[in-house]
């Protein structure tokens, strides 16, 4: 298994879906049932490879990087092809190539439209690489390929297979259909975070003669930058990565994308897209400039509460239960941002998590909303109702993830809330105790929003009578695609809610090393 | 005096041109595409003794006191013609056949032009690069108005011809200036003069008379209005030779000027191109916002792409001792990888008009519904245009932003800030086109049969090899890096 360990390893699950890709390219377009099968082989080999990575990981060591390699790849900027992974990518690699896996199979029968299933996984096979991808680069320029390499498929995803109705923007006389308007709103927005991203990804690699993330952290840790240059350089981190998250005040791509793709786009969107950005802070931002990440980690924090905050009341203004999903993920992802702006160990596990916690919740929910949407040909919450009556088995997922969405304690969603208002009870020494203390508060206050407005969504669509116009409708229930894939996902809420050493075993020696490093 | 080997392409190259024109008056009328034939091999050949001399390790082979000069660069540059003329070629096969104008003398007119642009490469003195530039120029301005029944290909040459001469004047007036108050016309002996003049008036207007006349080559705003028209008035293969050979042509001209002749006066063009980079990226991007026709939108977009070709320079004249050599290598990495991606979104307009029969954007609605195949080359060289890892693009963005951050004061932060607005800006005119292509229903008018005739075969080698390039480069951009790197060694900083 010397090979394994050499890099080849996590080589191949990065790669491995990007091979069946261009596979996927000579597949004839009308041969489907070879297209799936090779799309589900691949990513299957790709996790496969994922877990045996978990396995072959050493957990005694979990700060140090492992299983990586480093190649040369553009000697005339000084780039190399550098990975590894450490106790906090682990988790969020593992469940990148599951998600993916269960993506596939949810899709076996449920295309959305315009059909054309080849198009659909070789895009998904391409998020594919581009997700684990950044999980393990441990070189900026790579971690900025892959990085960028997921805008593509999802700009296509959203903005072919999405949401087709019309909507009316403000200021324009013209109706344009949602997809449209969502797919080049969420390109553009990452787009233009990502532009300045790279600029600071440029200044540290000019100013420390490297581009490896490693060595620029301990570059950072013994203060290697300070001053404006530290400061600016943070800004334009901060950018790219908040974008992505998405913190308030700049999330408004993330309702309409995620409103208007089709069920597995708004999956593996809520469920990994979103991670790459608060990965982002966890590895390059705050390690390397750790004295700028202190000088803005109150800013962070209060940025966090009002996305707590305004995302609850935002979903308790919604009428369409996918826009109420993906507004949840503002405040979900506000709770992870909290956690990691208390630059604690306690806040940043929470933060690794919640964002595992939240990608398999959300999910689920996204993939719970899809389905209903399928059978109940619309979203409004109005007009939904009783669907406990008419689909049992749905519906009582619904309730089960909206339950540990919620943060309901046992279930998944609870350690990474409770965690990151545990840790902002005690931030870093230095940092405004006043700020901090507030934050907890509100943030408490936003959880019993949370439970405010998920309760409220299960009222509306889950229980009660159903509505008169389903009379003569014949809606079957959860189908074997469908068990399949959630099946998987609703385990997890379980074991990671009762032994949340799953994520934590591995996450939290790497945190304490990090911080150790970076603070101490 | 004549070192044989080092002169062998630019002959091989002249020889061919003549050999071009000659063929013509033996070929039957229907076999007129055998003088392109012709042209490949000719070109072909050319490359045997750049292989030589490249493999050679004699140095920099200089001639005529050091006027015309075999050193990296110039081989670099040789190879980057010689390959634009290929794809141009192969392009222009079926196009021009279809278009039932003559033959020969258009391939004898590319190849001549081309040939100007691998004098200029050499050239180390003033009056050899300007013989070079008209030598680029004079055929391309015949090749613009090659429909000549066609009124607007007449507009379009007569603009580009009134421009073009307008713009000579200028550089020329500028040169003898620059001429008289050095008293050298080699580069080397501008710069070693420059140090005592540097102050004198006459020798600054100089300065800006000559990046004014490239200004229009490279259409650079203010001095790109020329450039749509043109573009959208001549050939699609011409154009597709306009916006990279001669656009090349004009940035081989300032690379050259300003870092070896204008070395010793960076506080002159330093400002002077950064008020062009900027004006270009932030003018090109927003006209371009609002084309309606793919080809005026390429035109726009190559506008702005001159704006990003110039940041580097404004970069390195602004900042005190700034390393050239990154910068020079910079702008080289651009305008290679800006080539690929160019010809690529050329040649497959090409192929997209012909199969709608039309260049509005919003007539190519629905393409990839009835001709994925050259749908996904269109997405691959806009979006590589935009600038999208890993396709190609990235690679030309990013080393341009490194070379405005390496040595950073306030100037280069706000153009650096100001090149990535604009980056962004970019990807929406492009995504618009992916758009329609991809997203949009068909017009009703609009047959999705297959055509029985398809893509022509020399077309479609043309941007198979292109998207290939694209990718391969995207994903491996040391091929082309170590070659800029190679060719930045004459900027000396």
């Amino acid at each position: 298994m010397e090979w394994f360990d050499n890099g080849w390893g996590l080589s191949l699950v990065v790669f491995l879906p990007l091979v069946g890709a261009l596979a996927l390219l000579a597949v004839p377009k009308k041969d489907e049932e070879t297209a799936k099968w090779l799309a589900l082989f691949t990513a299957i080999a790709s996790l496969f490879f994922g877990v045996v990575a978990a396995f072959r990981f050493d957990y005694g060591d979990a700060g140090a990087l492992q299983l990586g390699t480093k190649l040369s790849w553009i000697p005339s900027i000084g780039s190399d092809y550098e990975i590894g992974l450490d106790g906090i990518s682990l988790p969020m690699l593992v469940l990148s190539a599951a998600i993916v896996v269960l993506a596939i199979v949810y899709s076996w029968d449920h295309w959305p439209e315009p059909h054309n299933p080849k198009g659909f996984l070789i895009l998904i096979l391409f998020l594919a690489t581009g997700m684990a991808g950044t999980f393990v680069a441990q070189d900026l320029v790579l971690f900025f390929i892959f990085f960028e390499l997921v805008l593509l498929p999802m700009y296509f995803m959203i903005g072919i297979w999405g949401d087709k109705s019309k909507v009316k923007l403000p200021g324009f006389n013209r109706e344009v259909e949602t997809r449209l308007y969502a797919s080049i709103k969420f390109f553009l927005f990452t787009l233009f975070g990502s532009a300045f991203m790279l600029l600071g990804f440029l200044a540290l690699g000019l100013k420390a003669d490297t581009f490896s993330i490693p060595e620029l952290a301990d570059l950072g840790a013994s203060g290697a930058f300070t001053g404006t240059f530290a400061f600016l350089v943070f800004g334009a981190l901060f950018l790219g990565f908040a974008v992505k998250v998405p913190m308030w005040p700049l999330h408004t791509w993330l309702p309409d994308a995620h409103t208007a793709a089709p069920t597995v786009g708004s999956v593996l969107l809520a469920a990994i897209l979103l991670k790459l950005g608060s990965y982002g802070f966890i590895r390059i931002a705050i390690p390397i400039l750790p004295d700028e990440a202190k000088s803005w980690a109150p800013a962070i924090a209060i940025l966090a509460v009002i996305a707590i905050i305004y995302g609850s009341l935002a979903c308790l203004a919604q009428t369409d239960m996918k826009r109420l999903i993906a507004f949840s993920s503002v405040g979900h992802m506000g709770f992870v941002m909290l956690g990691i702006a208390t630059l604690t160990p306690v806040g940043i596990t929470a933060a690794v998590i919640g964002m595992v916690a939240h990608g398999v919740i959300t999910g689920m929910l996204f993939f719970l909303a899809g389905s209903m949407q399928h059978r109940y040909h619309t979203r409004e919450m109005a007009r939904l109702g009783g669907n406990l009556k008419l689909m049992p088995i749905l519906g009582g997922m619904l309730g089960f993830t909206a339950m540990a969405s919620l943060g309901l304690p046992g279930l998944a969603g609870f350690w990474g809330e409770f965690m990151a208002l545990l840790g902002s009870y005690q931030p870093l020494e230095g940092l405004s105790l006043g700020v901090f203390r507030t934050s907890m508060v509100i943030g408490a206050i936003g959880t019993v929003l949370t439970a405010g407005y998920l309760l409220w969504m299960l009222q509306k669509v889950n229980l009660g009578e159903p509505k008169a116009e389903w009379d003569d409708h014949e809606f079957h229930d959860v189908d074997k695609y469908e068990m399949a894939a959630w099946v998987p996902l609703l385990i997890a809420i379980v074991a990671i809610g009762v032994f949340p050493k799953i994520v934590t075993g591995a996450a939290n020696d790497a945190v304490q090393v990090l911080m150790d490093k970076a603070f101490f | 005096m004549f070192d044989y080997h080092a002169l062998a392409p630019d002959f091989i190259v002249a020889g061919t041109v003549l050999a071009v024109l000659g063929a013509d008056l033996f070929l039957p009328a229907g076999r007129k595409w055998l003088s392109a034939v012709v042209g490949i091999l000719g070109l072909t050949l050319a490359l045997i003794p750049i292989a030589t001399l490249a493999a050679g390790d004699e140095g920099v082979r200089a001639m005529l006191d050091g006027s015309y000069v075999i050193d990296d660069f110039a081989l670099v540059l040789k190879v980057f013609f010689i390959l634009t003329g290929y794809i141009v070629l192969l392009m222009s096969v079926a196009y021009i056949e279809e278009d039932r104008y003559y033959q020969g003398e258009y391939y004898f007119l590319l190849l001549a032009s081309l040939l100007g642009g691998m004098v200029m490469a050499s050239s180390r003195d003033l009056v050899t690069l300007f013989v070079g530039l008209e030598l680029v120029s004079g055929p391309a301005f015949l090749l613009a108005g090659w429909r000549k029944a066609d009124s607007r290909s007449n507009e379009a040459a007569l603009k580009f011809f009134v421009i073009g001469v307008l713009s000579a004047a200028i550089l020329v007036y500028g040169m003898s200036l620059v001429y008289g108050m050095t008293g050298s016309l080699t580069f080397e002996g501008i710069r070693a003069a420059s140090a005592s003049v540097a102050e004198e008036p006459v020798f600054v207007l100089g300065i800006l008379l000559v990046l004014v006349g490239f200004g229009f080559k490279i259409s650079a705003v203010p001095f790109h209005f020329w450039a749509p028209d043109t573009y959208e008035g001549a050939p699609t293969p011409v154009t597709a030779y306009l916006s990279v050979g001669s656009k090349a042509a004009g940035f081989v001209g300032v690379l050259l000027v300003t870092y070896v002749a204008f070395g010793g006066a960076p506080d002159i063009w330093g400002p002077t191109l950064w008020i062009l980079a900027a004006l270009s990226m932030v003018v090109g991007n927003l006209i371009a916002l609002r084309q309606e026709n793919i080809v005026r939108l390429l035109a726009y977009s190559s506008i702005a792409h001159a704006g990003f070709m110039l940041v580097p320079f404004a970069a390195a004249g602004l900042v005190e001792g700034a390393s050239l050599n990154q910068a020079f290598e910079a702008t080289v990495s651009y305008v290679l990888i800006y080539g690929i991606m160019n010809l690529g979104a050329f040649a497959v307009v090409i192929a997209a008009a012909r199969r709608t029969g039309s260049g509005q954007i919003r007539d190519w609605a629905g393409l990839g519904s009835y001709a994925p195949g050259i749908s996904i080359l269109l997405t691959l060289f806009l979006f590589s245009l935009a600038g999208i890892p890993p396709l190609a693009g990235w690679y030309a963005k990013f080393v341009m932003f490194l070379a405005v951050l390496q040595d950073a004061n306030g100037w280069t932060i706000v153009l650096a800030a100001i090149a990535a607005v604009n980056a962004v800006i970019a990807l929406y005119y492009y995504a618009r086109v992916v758009q329609s292509v991809w997203m949009d229903a068909p017009p009703e008018h609009i047959n999705p049969e297959p055509e029985p005739t398809g893509v022509s075969p020399s077309l479609g080698l043309a941007f198979g090899m292109l998207a290939v390039a694209v990718v391969v480069v995207g994903v491996f951009p040391e091929l082309i890096a170590q070659f800029a790197k190679a060719a930045s060694l004459i900027a000396g900083g």
